[in-house]
This record gives C-alpha cells, sequence and structure tokens, in this order.
C-alpha cells in the first residue's frame, strides 16, 4: 500500500483516496466552439506512458480535496503532489 | 524409536500423544509433527500429487514440497495441505494423509506412475482436446480432480477469529537466525522500535542445530526480550514486501479459545531482511523416496530434535556443507556408509576427516538409481561419465535407510525480489544474490551470500541428469528433469514459459527447492548459462497464508457494512422482507400472513392507487448545495435550468457524464436564493457528490458554492396516494396549502418536528414527501400511520414502489440506463435547458453518434396475449429465429392497476415503431410477443398527481 502525500493533510495510506486519472486537462471553455475531433480529443484521448505521469487523486476518505501528482509508473515513486491549480514541478531527472 | 536418549531442544518430561492416519504416537514438547514422525520411524506421510508415488519428510521448514498433511482440530478446523515441517505438535494432534486411496501404504491410484510416459510436460495441453465438444469439463476434469490433487477443503465454517493489526517500526528484521538477531541487537541498542519475526516456534534458525551456541542465543534473546521497544514474533512468517517498506506478516498465534492468527502490516523505517538460504536437492533417477533427505535437515533432525532420521547413511554431496551433515549424524551414533561427492575432487581437509572418521569417500560419483518401496532400502553409486551422468555400467550397489542430498545453497531472495530489488547472479557462490535495492532494505547473512561458500555449480548438479529416469526437481508437482528438457525440445525458451507449460515450481511450495535445479535444466539444454536464462518472478505470498488471515474480522455482519435507513427497525418489526441497495437493506415488501411477494405487492400497489401508501424513502441520496453562486453551479452541471426556478418549487433534474450518458436524476428543490436541496438515487449519492465536487474544486473553482452530502442527516417518508393530502394536513403547521401545488417544496412542521415537505410523485398520484432529521423519522412516521388508519393507509415497499413508477414510465437510473442512455434515448429531452450554452455532457450529445435516428429509445412494451411476463434483461428480437437483437426489457412488472403485465425496454428506432409487435427472448420458453406502446401506461396527462 503506498504513502501518499496530500497537500492538505500530509502522508496518508492510499486506502484513504481515490486516482482520478490524468491531471492539467482543462475543460474547454466553450466546448460549443470545438469540432469533434477536438472534443473526443479532450473527452477520450489519454497519455499512457512509462515514466513520470501527472495525476489527479482525491484524497476522498480525508479531506475531499482533488490534488496532483507526480508518479513514476514503473517505480510508483511519487516526486511530488501539488494543489489543484498549481504550475507541476519539474520530473527528477 | 529413533528418538535419541538425550540431546536436543525437545522436553522429554512432557511427552506429547497424537495420530497419523489413526494410529497413535507419542513425540515431546518441542517438537514438529515431523521430528515427531522421524522419532516414531515414520518416514512415509504422502503420495505425490501427479503420479501417487510414495513421499517421505524432505526437508525441515517451509520449502517442504512433500509431507503434506491434514491437521483436523475437529468440525470447521480441518486444515489441508499443511507442511508436516512446520507444525509444532500438541497433545491429542490428529494429522493425517493425504491424496490416496484406500490407505497411504496401498494407493490404487499409483497406477498413474506406470502411465508416467503419456503424463509428462504439457499432458493437459495434448491430451484432453476430444472426443466432443465438452469433453474437457464434462469428462476429463472432474476425471483429473478425482485423481489428482492436494487435500480436502474444509466443509464447515471456521470458528476461529483472526486477527489485524497495523503497525509502525524503525527497523524490522525478517529471520532470527544468527544474522537477524544480530541486526536487531543492533537496532534495538540505537532506542527505535524495532520487530523482530521469525517463521518457526522458536527463533534462532541455523543455531538451533549448534548446541555450543545455545547458551548465547539465550542470552541474546533475553536482552530483547526484555527491552519493551522490542517486539518478537515466533511463528510469524514475512510473506509479501510491498512498496515503500511496507510488509505483510502473518502470525501464528493459536491461543487456547481464542484468537488464531494475526495478520500484520508493517510499514518500517528499514527492513533488515536476513532470511537465509535453502540447500537444493539433487537430479537422480529415484530421488524422491522416503528417506531421501535434504543433509542439513537430517542434522537438524538430530541436533535440534535429538532424532536419528537413520541408522545406516548414504550421502551424496555436492558441497562441504554435506560432510558437517554426515559427521553430525555419525555424532548421533549412525553408520555413514558411504559419501559420494559429485566434485571429482574433495577438499583434503574434510578427505581427512572422513578418513580418521572411518567414513569412504567416492569421489566423482553420482547415483543411477535408488532402491526401496516405501523407503529408501539401498542406492547404485556409479561414477559420473564425461556428461555428467553416472555410468550406470559401472555401479556399485550400497544398502542404506537415509540418503542425505547436499546440493549447495539457494540464498532465500524472495523477499528482496518482491520488493523490486535487483539480483545479480554470483558466479563464484553460484547463486542470485540481492544487489541494487529500491527500498530502505539492507540484506545480512546468508541471503546476502555472507557465509556461504562455493559448492559445485547447479548446472553441474544438474549435468547428464536430463537422461536419468524419475529424477525429479518439483517433488510436489511431479515435474521431472525429462519433463523440463520435453518442454525445451518442444520449443519452449523463456523459462517463465517452461515453468507453465511443466508446472515446476507453481506448486504451494512456490518451487523453493526446485527453482534452481530447474533453470539449470534449462540452461544445460539451451547450452546457456544460468544468468542468461534468467530467473522466474518471486511473488507473494512467500508461503501460504490462511484464508482466515486476510478475512480477519470481515466475516459474517462485518464482511460489508449494512446501512440501515431510520426506520429499519420498526419494518423489521412488521416482517418485511429487505432487499440489498448499494450497501442499503431496504423493505422491499410487507407480506401479511398468508401472502407472497405477489400477493403483498398487489396490496400495497392498490392502496396507492386508491387511498394512501407511506413509504420510507429515506435511502435517496441528498446535497445541500449553498452558496451565492449554487444556482449557477448547477446550472452548469445538470442539463435543466435552474437560475429562474422560484424559491419553494422542485424541478426533476438530470446529470450526464461528459460523454453525454444519464449518469444520475433526482428532484432539486430550492429552498432560499442561495440554497438547493439536491437529491440523487440510492446507489448514485457518492458518485454524483465525487463529480460534482471535482467540477467545484477543479473546473470552476472561482464559483462561491458548497457542496454537504446530507443522506443521513434527513429522514424521508413518502406519501402517496388520492388520500395523502388527508392523512399529511392536520399534521402540517405553518404552510399555506393554496400555494403549495405539485412540484413545490417548503419549511413547515410536520407533526410537530421541524420540516422540509415536498410535493413530489414517484408513483404518478398525489405524493409528498417528508423531510425531517433522521432521528425524529419514526415518532414522524408513527403519527402518520395514526394519522391514515382511517384512510387506510399502507406501507408499502420497493417493489411496489418499482411497479408503481413503471406504470407512470418513469426510468430508474442503472435500471433503464446502463451508461449509453442519452436524454434523448430516454424520452426526456423536454428537461434540457434550450438556451443553456453549455453543460456537462451538451457537447456529446451533438455528436453524429448520438443523433442516430436508430438509437435504442425507451418505449413500453405490453405482451401480446395479456398474460404472459416477459424476464427482465430478455433481448427484443424482431421476429422468431433473428439472431438480431434490438433492444431489450429493462423492466418488467405484473401490473394490478392495468390488469396485465407492463414492461419497459429500451428498442431501436422504439417511438417510430409503437404498435408493432417485438419478441422478447425467454430462456424457458418460445419467444413472447409485445406490442410495442408509449412508455407511460397510466394517467399521461398527470391528472392524478396534480389532483
Amino acid at each position: 500500500m503506498l504513502l501518499i502525500h496530500c497537500p492538505w493533510c500530509g502522508e496518508r495510506a492510499e486506502l484513504e483516496f481515490r486516482h482520478c486519472g490524468e491531471a492539467h486537462l482543462a475543460r474547454p471553455t466553450n466546448p460549443a466552439t470545438l469540432t469533434d475531433a477536438e472534443w473526443a480529443e479532450y473527452l477520450a484521448f489519454r497519455d499512457n506512458h512509462r515514466g513520470w505521469v501527472r495525476e489527479r487523486w482525491r484524497h476522498v476518505h480525508g479531506c475531499g480535496r482533488f490534488f496532483n501528482a507526480l508518479r513514476h509508473t514503473l517505480t510508483d515513486r511519487f516526486a511530488a503532489s501539488y494543489k489543484t491549480g498549481e504550475a507541476w514541478p519539474e520530473p527528477p531527472a | 524409536m529413533t528418538r535419541l536418549v538425550s540431546g536436543g531442544r525437545i522436553d522429554r518430561t512432557r511427552p506429547l500423544r497424537f495420530s497419523f492416519d489413526g494410529r497413535g504416537y507419542t513425540g515431546f514438547a518441542g517438537d514438529t509433527l515431523a521430528s515427531a514422525l522421524l522419532a516414531n520411524g515414520v518416514h512415509l506421510v504422502g503420495r505425490s500429487f501427479k503420479y501417487h508415488r510414495p513421499r517421505g519428510i524432505l526437508s525441515a521448514g517451509v520449502e517442504e514440497p512433500n509431507a503434506l498433511v491434514e491437521i483436523d482440530r475437529g468440525a470447521g478446523r480441518r486444515e489441508p495441505n499443511v507442511r508436516a515441517t512446520v507444525v509444532p505438535l500438541v497433545e491429542g494432534l490428529v494429522a493425517r494423509s493425504q491424496n490416496r486411496w484406500p490407505s497411504l501404504r496401498f494407493d490404487l491410484a499409483a497406477v498413474n506412475g506406470l502411465a508416467s510416459a503419456i503424463l509428462g510436460a504439457g499432458f493437459y495441453y495434448k491430451t484432453f482436446l476430444g472426443p466432443g465438444r465438452d469433453a474437457w469439463h464434462k469428462r476429463w476434469e472432474p476425471l483429473i480432480r478425482r485423481m489428482a490433487g492436494l487435500g480436502r477443503a474444509p466443509e464447515a465454517p471456521d470458528p476461529d477469529r483472526y486477527a489485524n493489526r497495523y503497525t509502525h517500526a524503525e527497523v524490522l528484521v525478517v529471520g532470527a537466525g544468527p544474522a537477524g538477531i544480530a541486526a536487531a541487537l543492533q537496532a534495538a541498542a540505537s532506542g527505535g522500535r524495532v520487530m523482530l519475526c521469525d517463521e518457526q516456534a522458536e527463533m534462532g534458525g541455523s543455531l538451533l542445530a549448534e548446541p555450543v551456541a545455545w547458551p548465547q542465543l539465550a542470552a541474546d534473546l533475553a536482552t530483547l526480550r526484555a527491552n519493551p521497544r522490542v517486539t518478537l514474533l515466533p511463528r510469524t512468517t514475512a510473506f509479501s514486501y510491498g512498496l515503500q517498506n511496507f510488509v505483510a506478516l502473518t502470525q501464528v498465534v493459536e491461543a487456547a479459545g481464542g484468537l488464531r492468527e494475526r495478520l500484520w502490516q508493517v510499514r518500517a523505517g528499514r527492513v533488515v531482511l536476513a532470511t537465509g538460504a535453502l540447500e537444493r536437492p539433487i537430479p537422480f533417477s529415484g530421488n524422491d523416496r522416503p528417506g531421501v533427505m535434504l543433509a542439513d535437515a537430517a542434522r537438524h533432525y538430530a541436533r535440534r530434535w535429538g532424532v536419528l532420521p537413520g541408522r545406516n547413511v548414504a550421502a551424496l554431496v555436492a558441497h562441504d556443507t554435506g560432510y558437517a551433515a554426515a559427521f553430525a549424524l555419525q555424532d548421533a551414533g549412525a553408520a555413514i556408509a558411504t559419501v559420494l561427492d559429485m566434485r571429482a575432487t574433495a577438499p583434503d581437509d574434510l578427505l581427512a576427516e572422513a578418513a580418521q572418521r572411518g567414513i569412504r569417500v567416492l569421489p566423482g560419483h553420482g547415483i543411477a538409481a535408488t532402491r526401496g518401496r516405501q523407503r529408501i532400502t539401498g542406492l547404485l553409486a556409479a561414477p559420473r561419465g564425461a556428461d555428467g551422468a553416472p555410468d550406470a555400467t559401472r555401479a556399485t550397489p550400497i544398502a542404506c535407510d537415509l540418503l542425505l542430498m547436499a546440493g549447495g545453497w539457494t540464498p532465500s531472495v524472495h523477499l528482496f525480489s518482491q520488493a523490486r530489488g535487483q539480483l545479480r547472479w554470483d558466479a563464484g557462490l553460484d547463486a542470485f544474490l540481492p544487489d541494487a535495492a529500491r527500498e530502505a532494505v539492507t540484506c545480512v547473512g546468508a541471503c546476502a551470500g555472507e557465509g556461504l561458500t562455493p559448492g559445485l555449480p547447479v548446472t553441474q548438479l544438474a549435468a547428464g541428469s536430463a537422461r536419468a529416469r524419475k529424477a525429479f526437481v518439483d517433488q510436489q508437482n511431479d515435474v521431472t528433469t525429462r519433463d523440463i528438457a520435453l518442454a525445451v525440445q518442444e520449443g519452449f525458451r523463456s523459462i517463465e514459459h517452461v515453468k507453465r507449460y511443466t508446472t515446476n515450481g507453481m506448486a504451494t511450495d512456490q518451487g523453493k527447492t526446485s527453482n534452481m535445479l530447474g533453470l539449470a535444466v534449462v540452461a544445460g539444454e539451451l547450452g546457456r548459462s544460468v544468468p542468461e536464462v534468467g530467473l522466474t518472478t518471486f511473488r507473494a505470498p512467500y508461503t501460504p497464508i490462511s484464508f482466515g488471515a486476510f478475512a480477519g474480522r470481515h466475516r459474517g455482519l462485518l464482511f460489508d457494512p449494512i446501512r440501515s435507513a431510520p426506520l429499519h427497525e420498526w419494518a423489521t418489526q412488521q416482517g418485511a422482507v429487505f432487499e440489498p441497495v448499494g450497501q442499503w437493506q431496504r423493505a422491499r415488501y410487507f407480506p401479511q400472513a398468508g401472502e407472497d411477494m405477489h400477493a403483498a405487492v398487489t396490496r400495497e400497489c392498490l392502496a396507492v392507487r386508491n387511498a394512501v401508501g407511506i413509504f420510507d424513502a429515506s435511502t435517496l441520496g441528498k446535497i445541500e448545495v449553498t452558496g451565492p453562486d449554487a444556482a449557477l453551479f448547477l446550472e452548469r452541471c445538470y442539463v435543466n435550468a435552474w437560475q429562474k426556478l422560484g424559491i419553494g418549487r422542485c424541478r426533476y433534474g438530470l446529470l450526464l457524464r461528459e460523454d453525454g450518458f444519464i449518469l444520475d436524476d433526482g428532484v432539486v428543490g430550492r429552498i432560499a436564493a442561495d440554497r438547493f436541496h439536491v437529491t440523487t438515487t440510492t446507489g448514485g449519492a457518492a458518485r454524483v457528490l465525487h463529480m460534482l465536487e471535482d467540477y467545484r474544486q477543479t473546473e470552476f473553482p472561482e464559483l462561491r458554492v458548497w457542496l454537504t452530502s446530507t443522506t443521513e442527516h434527513w429522514g424521508v417518508i413518502a406519501l402517496q396516494g388520492p388520500r395523502a393530502r388527508d392523512v399529511l394536513a392536520p399534521l402540517v403547521e405553518g404552510l399555506d396549502w393554496t400555494a403549495f401545488p405539485h412540484m413545490a417544496v417548503a419549511e413547515c412542521r410536520v407533526a410537530g418536528v421541524a420540516a422540509r415537505l415536498f410535493r413530489v410523485s414517484f408513483s404518478g398520484e398525489l405524493g409528498f414527501e417528508v423531510n425531517i432529521p433522521a432521528s425524529q423519522a419514526p415518532a414522524v412516521w408513527q403519527a402518520l400511520l395514526h394519522a391514515g388508519a382511517a384512510h387506510g393507509i399502507t406501507p408499502y415497499g420497493t417493489e411496489a414502489m418499482h411497479v408503481l413508477r413503471a406504470e407512470k414510465g418513469f426510468i430508474i437510473v442503472g435500471q433503464e440506463t446502463d451508461g449509453t442512455v442519452t436524454p434523448d434515448d430516454a424520452g426526456l429531452t423536454w428537461l434540457i435547458g434550450k438556451a443553456k450554452p453549455d453543460f456537462i455532457g451538451k457537447r456529446s450529445l451533438s455528436r453524429p453518434e448520438m443523433q442516430r435516428a436508430d438509437r435504442r429509445q425507451l418505449v413500453g412494451l405490453v405482451p401480446r396475449d395479456g398474460t404472459t411476463l416477459p424476464d427482465e434483461g430478455a433481448q427484443l428480437i424482431a421476429s422468431a429465429g433473428s439472431r438480431v437483437a434490438e433492444g431489450h426489457v429493462t423492466s418488467a412488472y405484473r401490473s394490478a392497476a392495468l390488469g396485465h403485465p407492463i414492461a419497459l425496454g429500451l428498442l431501436a428506432s422504439g417511438r417510430a415503431r409503437l404498435g408493432e409487435t417485438v419478441l422478447a427472448t425467454s430462456l424457458t420458453g418460445p419467444p413472447i410477443p409485445l406490442e410495442v406502446v408509449a412508455p407511460v401506461f397510466l394517467d399521461p396527462k398527470g391528472d392524478r398527481l396534480r389532483g
């Protein structure tokens, strides 16, 4: 079980959290102006690569906050977690 | 008796009686079942998995592949596949052999052994292809399950208790041998919390076979025991090593009348692995006969338990430690027939000591065959040829009743590898050793290669063995060197594939004694080195773990939390039949004397249609949405328009996912300009709150709005039926009835309790939902029952609720919808706020696929014969014999109000097909003809609910 750092509550056990997919995908401000292809890109297409990923978590059985984290998909290491709206940190070299 | 008169760590003053296969024996406190059986001269303890060959005790520890027995501690406590080598002997222990019929000594299924030529690698894949389509599961699998298998699963519920504990430690030491104890002492000196666990009942590991070390061992353990910061956990196996030093341990407690096992989940600052090394068996013909034993295990039996497992001992050694075992047994009183050293030359000092002890050593020898049926009686020693195989033409018979195998040592790197540590091949030690670690872990002692010396490389140990007959690599799964060679010959190259094809290392012992040998055979066949062939993955658990340990207290009522509504107790007293809805238990119907479900539901439905029914709707999800931007927030989320909804008015809200499909629905009431009372489906409450929170926090953080789950705050009592107002009105204070139309909400008092009163209907009748604090719900319910008595008030359950809403054509999310239904599919386009530029899911609704005319649309369905009820879930087809499903039945009920069955369904282009006949498939009879009708069966204009 992973230990995950909630930016609001600190380090907590994984079972308090819910994974919420890729981070930094802003909902288009005016979806009506998008082509079907552009909308599909937002709606359905996600990265799936090996290495550092920026992803969303929610401390659902704690403070309830959504936040972002930098995790390595091969090692499951967390390099950072940060509040929604904050700029993402650079992944470790 | 083969018990020595003195020596060992057993307590000869405490004899213990036990039975094996119904025969009584005696052992001593401190014995394991295995040592006690050996002390009674019992070597034959089981039959092998596939060939039913007689098997004995190979080892003295967890790696045991053969001595698997059934321990019977009474009803519900019968445990199969227990390794006799790890069971501490207790008074009255009842053990039985497994996998034999009619008896262990005479097992009819041993004829499998004669057929071993066709039971080789890939046997299952090759053989059971015919005849006929169902040959495997009808004919072959039942047969094989009878013939091959391990033990019997217990049938009664386990009466024991199991517990679970989370804990933290600065240092967790796994393994209490010399290295582990030293590490624990060192860690304890630094002051942190230290845990030391060991899988055996007695701590000490290899020291337990070294009497000279016992005083120091006792002193060290006393030091640790005296330290309050140190936790000593014997009979505790670290079986899983996860990320961030999260280690799972299973402890056998076996407190009398109390706890049986405890699962520990430990987060450690640093983990010290002192897991030791396992001795390698040697592959040769007949290496599985009872009486063939790992050399160091025999040394432990003699030194630790005072048991002489044989009086006339031969040894086959490929490593110096084999001599130590032979010498120890000689010291204990055994005659050493011969030591066969597979190496061309043995070390001079060992040869000298052997000579001094009068022990014959034959270097460069192997074993061509062994003799004996249920216990070894002798062997054929033969010089090894150029390819390593023993030259049977030059064999010499040697009599013995115990044969030691000393094949060298394999460090136990299982846990290190589970923790994603890298292994490196050490050619000098001929072993995989821990290399780069990903966790804060230190490996000490033999598992790190410390103190190990090289012996004959494992590839040479296996050289030539592929030509031997019945040279077992995996004794638990009956895999021979020939099976592995055959797999390679048939084209398998990856060690992972060879493993799966032959099942080598896949038994419950997880290949502790077989993986390295299998690897060496493959390497030999492929002409590659061991590291080139690679290693199979180490996976948790290290040893078998009982289901009870995993389940812990999560059994029965504690298996899954049950949520009960405020009126649960009342409904129970009334004899309600409940159904689970998510984690809720809801009253499904209230049968009166002599009523079945159909009769009860019919009565409840008619009461609502003709008089008044009362229903516990407390499980509805409820979210209080507050703040200056509450209306704007709902406007952006739900399909409906909210900004112009008047205070004191309600609207039926529909929520989509961003992909345009229906997620949830529910009535939303505006309590104040900045306050909405949002309801969700019973099962969807958490899902809806999660999604709304997501948009609130991450997409619309500028909005001043707050969401609070109030599901369990409010008790909700629904009153439905033409007399509902008559029942309710006398109890209501502070409400202007003239300004309280359908879809209104007001704060008032009901039966003296502050309430939010909704005028809403999920039945199609005049209806109200009384929201009061949950704690007040039983009192208000009683007041309403009392007031309604004169009006024929009738409690109804979820089944009647379903029928009533279906008669009215109201959907249930999750029943009429399945995650692929759009508002238009469900006939709910009218809910969408036309002027809204955007809401969650709106953009998706304009995709071409979502606007196809042949999408499946909600329709009503009525059986043409007026009586046959279709099955929910039945496919809809256009004509008999059609193989094309054009939709399915989503709900089907017998309607008392209408006098015939009704159904709702999703049907391709359904709204354009009213009046057509479609067929519902049936599992039990011919397809059922149904007329396609509009989905609202009753009062389509809504006169009744506006009454």
